[in-house]
């Protein structure tokens, strides 16, 4: 019961860290890191998939209401919430199907992988969603690409430190 | 029947996701098709108290920047007043227009559809289609209003539409956003015999209701003769910083009922 009360709190807290400031850093005037997207990459393993699913659309949707974007990121952390337990099966095989993975005991390697692909899932559906159009394939990649790399080193800054660190 | 249920239960988690995620997606079309979803927006007073908050703490960090532009905004309108020049008037001296001074607590120019949140609403009489300029340009126009909060449609936004002219030969066309430079704009529709040098200004011109004749919107940056080639399009360089606003002023045109009663 602790715990969960201590995960919705946290959830709380990046939602409002991402609206407040990290959707205002404009690096380079279009560069912003998502870190929000870290508390559905790591969201518990054993949650009924439904509420998880759930739970990664009313968080999209919170941070649209703040951004003015429209469902785009609701859309976005739908599609990785649901495509999560695919890429949990590649990357992890029989340990994830056995249910024995831990985050808290993530090897470096394996990790990587995971979160980049969950990341450049997540970033390539809310940019192209927000562009919405074939003609500038270019800003969609470039958005892309730039906006991964931040969201990247934070998530793994993060990781470190409230994940790792707990074990 | 049975079946039925059973093949809804084992399926459950992938109906839900496609049945939000089609929710999501007629949010995002119908906005960006139609310019008509408005149930989301940060103006409802619950997700702006917290912009407001965030800037009441923040607004101390920037005073020195923003007072060096309301001395400029300050010299220049003094020297209007002392030279009594009629024709580059930036705010309007008639009774026409009334003019309430505000502050933008949330800003955005990295996406292709911007909005601005400014702390002024219905209790300060701001509607819906109303101007909104800074001491240098256009920025926007009011879309969505509660009690003590607006949004407002920036200039760079994909769907902002502003008839605009250039202001030596009077010629009109229409300012748009392709998106990409959040310091440019693309005025569209300028006849091809217009004579134009790089360094004029574009001004907003006398037909729209909402803002009134000749606010500065930019200066020519380039210019090239589009596909038809018998017009000529603009690239407009901002005159109004948006990565950087604090101080804006709304302008409400108080015979836009009366003028839009006509065309119905």
């Amino acid at each position: 019961m602790n715990k969960i009360v201590s995960n919705i709190l946290f959830s709380i807290f990046l939602i409002f860290f991402q609206a407040m400031f990290l959707n205002h850093i404009n690096f380079m005037s279009f560069v912003n890191p998502y870190l929000y997207i870290f508390l559905i990459i790591y969201f518990p393993l054993k949650t009924n998939r439904s509420i998880f699913i759930l739970t990664a659309f009313l968080a999209g949707l919170i941070i649209d209401f703040f951004s003015d974007t429209h469902a785009i990121h609701a859309a976005a952390c739908l599609c990785i919430a649901y495509f999560r337990t695919y890429y949990l099966k590649i990357f992890f095989g029989m340990a994830y199907q056995h249910q024995v993975v831990k985050f808290k005991h993530l090897e470096f390697k394996q990790n990587f992988l995971y979160l980049i692909t969950m990341i450049f899932t997540h970033h390539l559906i809310l940019f192209s969603l927000e562009v919405f159009s074939f003609a500038h394939l270019n800003i969609i990649f470039k958005k892309t690409i730039s906006s991964l790399i931040f969201s990247f080193i934070l998530v793994i800054i993060f990781f470190e430190f409230f994940i790792k660190k707990s074990r | 029947m049975q079946r039925i249920i059973y093949f809804l239960n084992r399926n459950k988690e992938l109906i839900l996701f496609l049945s939000l995620l089609l929710f999501c997606f007629y949010l995002n079309i119908s906005y960006n098709q139609y310019n008509k979803s408005k149930f989301i927006n940060s103006s409802n007073s619950f997700f702006s108290f917290f912009f407001d908050k965030k800037r009441n703490i923040s607004k101390y960090l920037d005073l020195e920047y923003q007072n060096k532009i309301l001395v400029e905004e300050n010299s220049k309108l003094k020297k209007q007043l002392f030279n009594d020049n009629h024709e580059i008037v930036g705010l309007p001296k008639q009774k026409n227009f009334e003019v309430t001074a505000t502050s933008v607590i949330k800003n955005s120019y990295n996406m292709q559809y911007n909005f601005l949140t400014v702390n002024a609403g219905s209790s300060e009489k701001i509607k819906i289609d109303n101007g909104v300029i800074s001491s240098n340009g256009v920025i926007g126009i009011v879309d969505k209003v509660s009690e003590k909060y607006s949004r407002v449609i920036s200039i760079i936004n994909k769907n902002f539409l502003l008839n605009a002219k250039h202001k030596k030969t009077n010629f009109f066309g229409v300012i748009s956003w392709n998106g990409i430079d959040p310091k440019k704009v693309q005025l569209k529709d300028i006849p091809k015999r217009a004579n134009i040098t790089i360094g004029d200004s574009i001004v907003t011109g006398g037909n729209s209701l909402i803002f009134p004749k000749g606010i500065l919107v930019g200066t020519v940056e380039s210019y090239k003769l589009d596909f038809s080639e018998n017009y000529i399009e603009i690239e407009v360089l901002l005159s109004s910083d948006l990565r950087n606003l604090d101080s804006v002023y709304i302008i409400n045109n108080n015979n836009f009922e009366e003028i839009i009663s006509l065309y119905e």
